[in-house]
């Protein structure tokens, strides 16, 4: 464990990253870098909260196992110590590659993929003895194959953090994110529906066997790319137009963009018939577009025109208004159109409080039980308590990502960091609010829980990114020296306190839109000297 | 570009918080309404991992749970299946339950409020959770007569015994019958296979409860109620001379209505009403049906227990009616009990309990006691008696019609030394009512004067006399062998 100052470690924890810069004079890290020998990295914490997550994991194993009456089978053994294998490597490989990145996000993802495992192993079990009961062959094991998936997810996660060594490089290549992420997203609109609709849905790219649902992996390069272009255009999105209400509006030529997102956003709705990544794409631009901007304006308007769009969708869109109709009552008709959600619901209120226990309830009843309606399995199972605590991770996960968005210094890892972080938000928001009737439904998979290979595998990248961009944060100024050899000598800081973000944009600014804020001749950590 | 940092982060603690009220509003709040729904299988589902209660009869137990080593922990039983199947229905994972297995679910799977205090005595002592017992009011020697009675001679039909003066259900037999141990096994291909060979969607399924699920024209057992409606207005005595005729002309219409066989009520043109009565001649009972009109004729069948959908034993049972009585052709043929006028076995059961009782009919139920875990009584049926049907004179007067019915009876299985009042019907039915083999009915009670059982037999079809099938010839021995299982002393 790299921990060689206990005080100072203590003190790194209560000062961290994420306090406010105006409440936060003493940032060791910053203010004194005769000090940053000493910062911890924190790996310690890490591994003990993923060896927590592992006991937690295994316990609700265990639990699965002896409410379903079987024995300890071999099975289990495997799955347990693929879990603590898989997570193990990950660690060490960020203990390599970004040692002093955050660490509660990884411990936070595993626990979440954990239980996730384990629920969707209880449903293997559970959909096996109906085939049985009603003499059909067992289904496939999905447990087995979502842990092939964990395996390819952190082997991904790995080689982000292996390759890419400074987030910043990624800014180069924005605009080509923007364009395959486009690209993705459109695609299974494209495609005909056998190859592209799966229950109704045409997000999906299906060859073989194998599915692959590239919206997933569309909101990552897309966060990129918004990411970068809004640091090269941020001038554009900040010029003063109308004074309404007290709201800076910007001017309607400068509204090209957000109404481009809007489009897609619209034709992902309409033409893909789904929802959640709909309202998770134009979500996600808005709040970056906010973060970057300062202007609450964006916000109204992207409200106003998502929101008009959403009507006309529900106007002319059947599979809209089956949704919104069954989310408005979810009992008018539990035998047909509202069947799932129905089904969910009273699998909820059957947990209740403190559920009936892992591999005491019937999460199976509910179709998608392993995938889209997860949360509603968990809520039969572990019951309010356990349901709350899984969205308090979830949280955690996205808070911590936005304090890495307020400690980092330079604009495009601000930017990355939040709209990845509140990429994680919102898509649970989608996700659960969805199945717990809160909004109308739209079939998404639960970020590291749902059984699914593309969510699981774009999610680790996303963890991935964060953790880069959140060692980035945390670095001390000696070793990023050394780490980064290439790199200008780094000048000396000012304090968090007194740094004016402002002075950063117009810097920003004056980079070339495909600049390179690497480049030796503009170092970054210079700008906010200037 | 913090500060709207710190808003975004308060806005995903928002979202958060959101999912969070909207999870309680579901598991907390909403969680009673949403855990009842009908459309909730959870709640049943999780009753075959508990230990069900059984259901007993006179001692004998008919459904039990056994422990198994598979993971269904328990296997639902039933000991002389078809013989108790219309009462106990089955328990299936598949098909869902019927009968008692499903009226008195919440006792026996242990969710009544009545076994709380056991439930909690079990979670205290760490007993694991099982359900309560029912008792029922069947008596199995009643039960077995019948049932063998029926299944001997091969006929479809139903017979029914109540106490009069309790209203227990001594027997509720229903024939062709089924063994509900196969749709109760644990390998879903038996379930499947006992299923589709019970004819499920057919009407002559055996899964059809006849007792109690099914309605039949009553023929002329429903001249009791036309008798009973003629004689509470005081328009008739025994005594007063109605038509001879072999056939009358229906009120406002050119039809006419003939007695059996076209045979003339008696030698003159006109016979006292008793001789009627004990003839059953169609005609006089119609032009009856016409005098009292069809109000009070409704509404004596309804004060007997007819029109009423809600009536459960506590299975629900079909609801008895006499139809629309729309002009006074229809109302004639319903005073004989053929146009509209539809019973369940268990009503015309009823009918003659009623009569049995003084005219007082008493709620039919079928579970004597509640039990716990331990066969301790947590809860007794008490008798209940309902608004008086007819007057103490006319049930009097309906008994001593009967018995002239009854002894004018030539058919076997006269019980000697025993007393018994009945009213035969042989009841034309479907759409061709001339050609079909009659559904027979015999309904008796005895012995008079101090009745202890009331029976009522229907054999459709004919039984195995085809189109010369009548209620005495083919009702009237099962009916009579059922009184004398339970006028034998002991058992019970």
């Amino acid at each position: 464990m790299a921990r060689p100052a206990q005080a100072a470690s203590r003190a790194g924890r209560t000062g961290g990253p994420g306090v406010a810069p105006a409440e936060m004079p003493a940032d060791r890290t910053a203010l004194r870098p005769a000090v940053a020998a000493a910062v911890s990295t924190r790996r310690g914490i890490e591994l003990l909260l993923l060896a927590f997550a592992a006991v937690l994991t295994t316990g609700a194993l265990v639990l699965v196992e002896a409410n379903q009456n079987q024995q300890l089978t071999l099975q289990l053994l495997y799955l347990g110590l693929a879990y603590l294998a898989l997570f193990s490597a990950a660690h060490v490989a960020v203990r390599r590659f970004a040692p002093y990145a955050d660490p509660v996000i990884l411990p936070c993802a595993a626990l979440l993929n954990g239980l996730g495992l384990v629920m969707i192993h209880r449903i293997d079990l559970a959909l096996a003895l109906r085939a049985s009961l009603q003499g059909n062959p067992a289904p496939d094991a999905n447990a087995l194959r979502q842990i092939a998936w964990v395996a390819l997810g952190l082997t991904l996660f790995v080689i982000v953090l292996w390759r890419v060594r400074d987030h910043r490089t990624l800014a180069r290549y924005g605009y080509t994110a923007g364009f395959i992420g486009l690209v993705l997203l459109a695609l299974p609109a494209v495609l005909p529906s056998a190859l592209s609709e799966v229950n109704g849905a045409k997000i999906w790219i299906r060859v073989g066997g194998v599915g692959i649902q590239p919206g997933e992996f569309a909101k990552i390069l897309l966060t990129v790319f918004f990411a970068s272009f809004l640091v090269a255009k941020r001038d554009l999105f900040t010029t003063a137009g109308k004074h309404v209400l007290g709201m800076t509006f910007p001017r309607p030529r400068d509204l090209a963009p957000l109404l481009i997102a809007w489009v897609v956003a619209m034709g992902v709705l309409v033409f893909e018939s789904d929802l959640g990544t709909s309202l998770m794409f134009f979500g996600i631009v808005l709040a970056m577009i906010y973060v970057a901007t300062e202007r609450s304006s964006w916000v109204v308007i992207g409200l106003v025109i998502f929101g008009a769009g959403a009507f006309a969708a529900w106007t002319f869109v059947d599979r809209v208004q089956t949704r919104v109709a069954a989310w408005l009552d979810p009992l008018s008709d539990p035998t047909g159109a509202t069947y799932q959600v129905s089904q969910g619901l009273f699998g909820m209120a059957t947990g209740g409080m403190l559920g009936t226990g892992l591999g005491a309830g019937r999460p199976e009843l509910v179709p998608l039980s392993s995938t889209d309606f997860i949360f509603t399995s968990m809520g039969e199972e572990i019951g309010l308590i356990g349901l709350m605590a899984l969205l308090l991770l979830y949280c955690l996960i996205a808070t911590r990502a936005l304090r890495t968005a307020l400690a980092v210094r330079d604009t495009f890892g601000k930017l990355l960091a939040a709209g990845l972080g509140f990429t994680v938000a919102i898509q649970v928001f989608v996700v659960a609010g969805g199945v717990i009737g809160l909004i109308p439904n739209t079939g998404q998979a639960a970020p590291f829980m749902s059984y699914g290979g593309s969510s699981l595998v774009a999610n680790y990248v996303l963890v991935a990114l964060v953790l880069r961009v959140s060692d980035a944060a945390r670095r001390p100024a000696a070793e990023k020296g050394r780490s980064e050899p290439g790199a200008a000598p780094t000048p000396p800081r000012t304090p968090l306190a007194e740094a004016h973000t402002e002075m950063v944009s117009r810097s920003e600014a004056a980079t070339p839109p495909h600049g390179n804020p690497v480049a030796p001749a503009t170092p970054p950590r210079g700008r906010a000297r200037e | 570009m913090n500060t709207p940092l710190r808003r975004v982060s308060l806005v995903v603690m928002g979202l958060i918080v959101l999912l969070l009220g909207q999870a309680t509003w579901v598991q907390v709040v909403k969680a009673d309404e949403y855990k009842a729904n009908p459309y909730n299988q959870r709640v049943l589902l999780d009753e075959y991992n508990r230990q069900r209660g059984q259901i007993s009869a006179g001692g004998e137990v008919l459904a039990s749970s056994v422990a198994t080593d598979d993971r269904f922990k328990y296997l639902r039983q039933y000991s002389n299946g078809p013989m108790y199947s219309p009462v106990t229905g089955y328990y299936s994972q598949i098909y869902g339950t019927t009968g008692i297995e499903r009226s008195m679910d919440s006792v026996l799977n242990g969710s009544d409020d009545r076994l709380f205090v056991r439930r909690i005595s079990d979670v205290v002592t760490g007993r694991a959770p099982a359900g309560g017992n029912v008792a029922l009011t069947i008596d199995p020697k009643v039960q077995r007569a019948a049932y063998q009675a029926m299944v001997s001679r091969g006929y479809e039909g139903s017979v029914v015994a109540i106490r009069p003066q309790t209203g227990e259900i001594l027997a509720l037999v229903s024939t062709p019958s089924y063994d509900p141990n196969p749709l109760a096994s644990h390998d879903g291909q038996t379930q499947r296979d006992a299923w589709q060979a019970l004819n499920p969607t057919s009407g002559d399924s055996p899964l059809v409860n006849r007792a109690i699920s099914e309605t039949y024209p009553p023929g002329s057992t429903f001249k009791l109620v036309t008798t009973a409606t003629a004689l509470e207005a005081n328009m008739i005595t025994p005594q007063t001379p109605v038509t001879a005729e072999p056939r009358i002309t229906l009120p406002d219409s050119v039809t006419t209505l003939e007695n059996y066989d076209g045979e003339r009520c008696g030698p003159g043109p006109t016979v006292p009403f008793s001789t009627a009565f004990t003839k059953s001649c169609n005609g006089p009972f119609a032009q009856l049906a016409d005098q009292v009109g069809a109000d009070r004729l409704r509404a004596q069948a309804t004060a007997f227990g007819m029109e009423n959908p809600n009536l459960t034993i506590p299975m629900p049972v079909a609801e008895s009616s006499v139809g629309d009585l729309a002009d006074g052709a229809s109302l004639a043929q319903s005073g004989i009990g053929q146009r509209d006028v539809r019973l369940t076995p268990l009503q015309n059961a009823m009918i003659t309990a009623t009569i049995a009782n003084g005219g007082i009919p008493m709620q039919p139920h079928l579970v004597s006691q509640i039990q716990g875990q331990d066969l301790s009584v947590v809860d007794t049926t008490e008798p209940d008696r309902l608004s008086r049907a007819v007057s103490g004179g006319t049930a009097s007067t309906l008994t001593q019609l009967m018995i002239g019915s009854e002894n004018g009876g030539t058919s076997g299985g006269k019980i000697p030394g025993i007393q018994l009042a009945s009213k035969t019907g042989t009841a034309e039915w479907g759409s061709a009512p001339k050609t079909n083999p009659p559904h027979t009915w015999y309904d008796v009670f005895g012995p008079v004067p101090d009745p202890q059982v009331a029976v009522s037999v229907i054999v459709e079809k004919g039984g195995n006399r085809g189109d010369d099938a009548t209620g005495s010839s083919v009702a009237g021995p099962i009916g009579r062998a059922v009184v004398a299982a339970a006028l034998q002393q002991g058992g019970r």
